[in-house]
């Protein structure tokens, strides 16, 4: 942050990777291009292959532990026997890197640097060299973290939620390396995303194209400001808790031992107090992808624009009094678990009420079953399934006997995977066209759709049976447990990891889909959908500054289809009236 | 070539500004999380007033004597920069730099007479909780005089004489930090 409004210097790049002619004015080399770039699309692409490449490890690592636990003691072909320690270092790593490395560079970072310049009708953001550096310090964290699955020990196994004294002492968690390096990578990652947000939100503070007012910019990067926010507002105390639970590790200090008069709860409220809004940090993205993809194909205006906005800010507020009802089961007074057990219900209404909003949007509409439309939806759906359960678990009285069980790791998959993996493959489907200049396979983005979508509910189905029935997480074989090791719950292990590996397979069929389209699909128009937003009026994909010649003004909002005074269906939202 | 993008102003606060009040604005959630948990700690343990009494506090006011008059040279700098008088705000970046090192100077001097009888980071809560807060602080210290300096050549040279003011405002929200943790670390017993 050193000169923050030290002017740009340096020629932008070309645009995207893809295979188009836009040679113009100068050559670049490749390094120059596609490696130190300036440019907030090719920033966007390095984040979105960044989160993919990490992506694959993560899927990777839930294929070994599932594996294990479907069929205990098993060689898993392509990782080889899965002993206690390293299991508990996949599903570490495999939570922190779904989390961390896929969901925010990808949801956030990946669509938020695509899509603002070009949704609010400017050429770039407004710092882009912060904007390269923010990535470089994601690829960074990345790295570290990669590494840190090979150092001596080995990776770190302590849960995603890293709770001291298991964390914080290397006689517990066997991991004197892998500790360390996790906390760091976690903690660069924080910085990074800390640079990109100021970024992201003075950009739409400051650099709406003439005419847009606040309430005339798309309800995503209305959401993806608002995540950037809630992310700078919650992030602070925990990268506070990083660097005690760092001393804690490797200077002697004893903030989380309660042997020398720390407090291990302390680290339970820091981590909480971010991770509970970092669950609002990725959903909002994936809400307001949902929303652009809705109305473009029903047709329609927006229902309550403006309540979905306000909506979405009560919630922000919201989930900063949320964060105990991870701990009503760490010994917290059963007075403040009353607290928040109220507060926890009550954030549920407005997200309910975001959710009707959305099928208001459809009712009437003139509905195509488009991919994106198909992912939108079931986004819709599968999301409302993950929240409804989640009331079990914000009673603090029901929530005594699910807490560690099954069930919340269904719950919570059940609202993760919808934002990450349903709301990422909406807006990769639907914004393909603008940023490869080229169709995606319609008839195989539907087979990887259901291929996808089936697969998942026969996952986390079965293991919020199994949750119920009593299974604790983070355990490496049930055959220890009587109880749970009978054939019935077995059973139901191995559908979940079977099905799995169907839904893994058909992943396969999207990038074959993805690298196929993005040099070979179907040339693309400037605005395949009739969409009104402004990024569908610069040409597919963007030149270098986006709107050469004159930029756009502004005269609408973003959403007025079926307009009845006009022919056409949709209306741009820079159209002169 | 700037990027459009730059050159716009939609809140009409220029976008320089509005990036060092967000990072303001995350950095005061940073100190904040980092003092919240200090206090609930100190509350919970009146022992940590007796530790707090081995702090120096004479060069504790030193220091905070030294922020105050460096956060005066600061304004001096932006007032000199709104005269697009370059010159004059480089020679008051400069002092407030010097306020910046001496603030350092001290706290050095102070670190080793404590770890000398004993009171290391890991003595105990309160001197862990100390040498994090102070530490950390004391980094952004550093920071803002690389900050102030690289500033400075800049205003000198007469370009980019906005960032004078925007280094001040860091500048200030360092001093305000360290008019918490004075209190806060030596003072309360």
């Amino acid at each position: 942050m050193a000169q923050p409004e030290t002017p740009e210097t340096e020629p932008h790049s070309e645009h995207t990777g893809d295979d188009h002619g836009h040679d113009d004015h100068h050559e670049q080399s490749f390094v120059s291009k596609y490696i130190l770039s300036t440019d907030h699309k090719m920033i966007a692409m390095q984040y979105m292959f960044t989160g993919m490449i990490m992506a694959l490890i993560g899927g990777f690592m839930v294929y070994a532990f599932r594996t294990q636990l479907a069929y205990p003691g098993i060689s898993v072909p392509g990782y080889g026997t899965v002993s206690a320690g390293e299991y508990n270092a996949l599903v570490t790593n495999h939570g922190t890197i779904m989390i961390f490395w896929v969901a925010m560079p990808v949801l956030i970072a990946a669509f938020g640097n695509y899509l603002i310049p070009l949704m609010l009708g400017c050429d770039d953001m407004v710092f882009p060299r912060l904007n390269r550096l923010s990535y470089q310090i994601f690829l960074l964290s990345a790295i570290v973290l990669v590494v840190s699955f090979f150092v001596p020990g080995g990776g770190f196994g302590g849960a995603w939620t890293a709770y001291p004294p298991l964390s914080a002492k290397a006689e517990y968690s066997l991991t004197p390396l892998g500790s360390t390096l996790w906390l760091v990578a976690v903690a660069l990652e924080f910085v990074a995303f800390l640079i990109g947000g100021i970024n992201f939100v003075t950009t739409a503070m400051n650099s709406r194209a003439p005419g847009m007012k606040m309430f005339d910019m798309p309800i995503v990067i209305w959401m993806i400001v608002i995540a950037s926010i809630l992310f700078m507002a919650s992030v602070g105390p925990l990268i506070a808790g990083a660097v005690m639970l760092f001393f804690d590790q490797n200077v002697g200090t004893a903030f989380f031992d309660p042997d020398r008069g720390g407090d291990p709860m302390l680290w339970q409220h820091l981590f909480w107090f971010f991770g509970h809004p970092e669950v609002y940090v990725v959903l909002l993205p994936a809400c307001g992808i949902t929303a652009e993809i809705l109305t473009v194909f029903s047709r329609k205006k927006m229902f309550a624009y403006k309540t979905v906005i306000n909506t979405a800010l009560g919630t922000g507020i919201l989930s900063f009094f949320v964060w105990a009802h991870h701990q009503f089961i760490s010994g917290i007074d059963p007075r403040m678990a009353n607290v928040f057990t109220i507060t926890t219900v009550i954030i549920s209404i407005p997200i309910a009420e975001m959710m009707f909003v959305y099928v208001a949007t459809l009712y009437g509409g003139s509905i195509t079953f488009s991919t994106p439309m198909l992912w939108a939806l079931s986004f819709v759906v599968e999301f409302l399934l993950g929240g409804v359960t989640g009331l079990f678990l914000g009673a603090s009285g029901a929530d005594i006997y699910f807490h560690d069980t099954y069930f919340v790791l269904a719950h919570f998959h059940y609202t993760f995977v919808p934002i990450a993996i349903l709301g990422t493959f909406a807006g990769i489907t639907f914004w393909f066209p603008k940023m490869f200049g080229r169709m995606m396979s319609d008839k195989w983005g539907k087979i990887h759709f259901w291929g996808t979508v089936i697969p998942f509910n026969l996952i986390f189905i079965p293991l919020f049976m199994l949750g119920a029935a009593g299974q604790h997480r983070r355990i490496y074989s049930y055959e220890n447990f009587p109880e749970l090791a009978v054939p019935a719950l077995q059973d139901l292990r191995i559908l979940a990891t079977n099905s799995l590996y169907v839904m893994l397979a058909f992943q396969v069929i999207f990038l074959i889909n993805f690298f196929y389209s993005a040099f070979k699909g179907k040339k693309a128009s400037k605005n395949p959908w009739d969409s009104n937003t402004l990024e569908w009026t610069a040409a597919s994909p963007p030149p270098h500054g986006n709107f050469p010649g004159a930029m756009p003004n502004v005269y609408r909002g973003p959403y007025e289809y079926s307009h009845p005074d006009r022919e056409d269906d949709f209306w741009p939202q820079d159209e002169p009236a | 070539m700037k990027p459009i993008a730059t050159t716009r102003s939609a809140t009409g606060i220029p976008t320089g500004k509005l990036a060092v009040w967000w990072l303001i604005a995350s950095e005061i959630v940073i100190f904040g999380g980092l003092l919240g948990s200090y206090i609930m700690h100190r509350l919970g343990h009146p022992e940590f007033g007796g530790y707090a009494s081995h702090t120096n506090t004479v060069a504790g006011a030193i220091n905070t004597f030294v922020l105050l008059t460096s956060s005066l040279t600061a304004v001096l700098a932006h007032h000199a920069a709104e005269q697009k008088d370059g010159e004059k705000a480089f020679k008051y970046l400069w002092f407030t730099i010097a306020g910046a090192a001496t603030f350092v100077i001290v706290k050095s001097f102070e670190w080793h007479h404590e770890i000398e009888q004993g009171y290391t980071v890991t003595a105990n809560m309160f001197w862990s909780f100390y040498y994090c807060a102070a530490g950390l602080h004391g980094l952004h210290v550093i920071a803002g005089a690389i900050m102030m300096a690289i500033v400075s050549f800049r205003a000198r040279a007469g370009k980019e004489l906005q960032q004078v003011e925007l280094v001040g405002l860091y500048w200030h929200f360092v001093d305000l930090v360290w008019i918490f943790l004075f209190p806060l670390l030596y003072i309360a017993k």
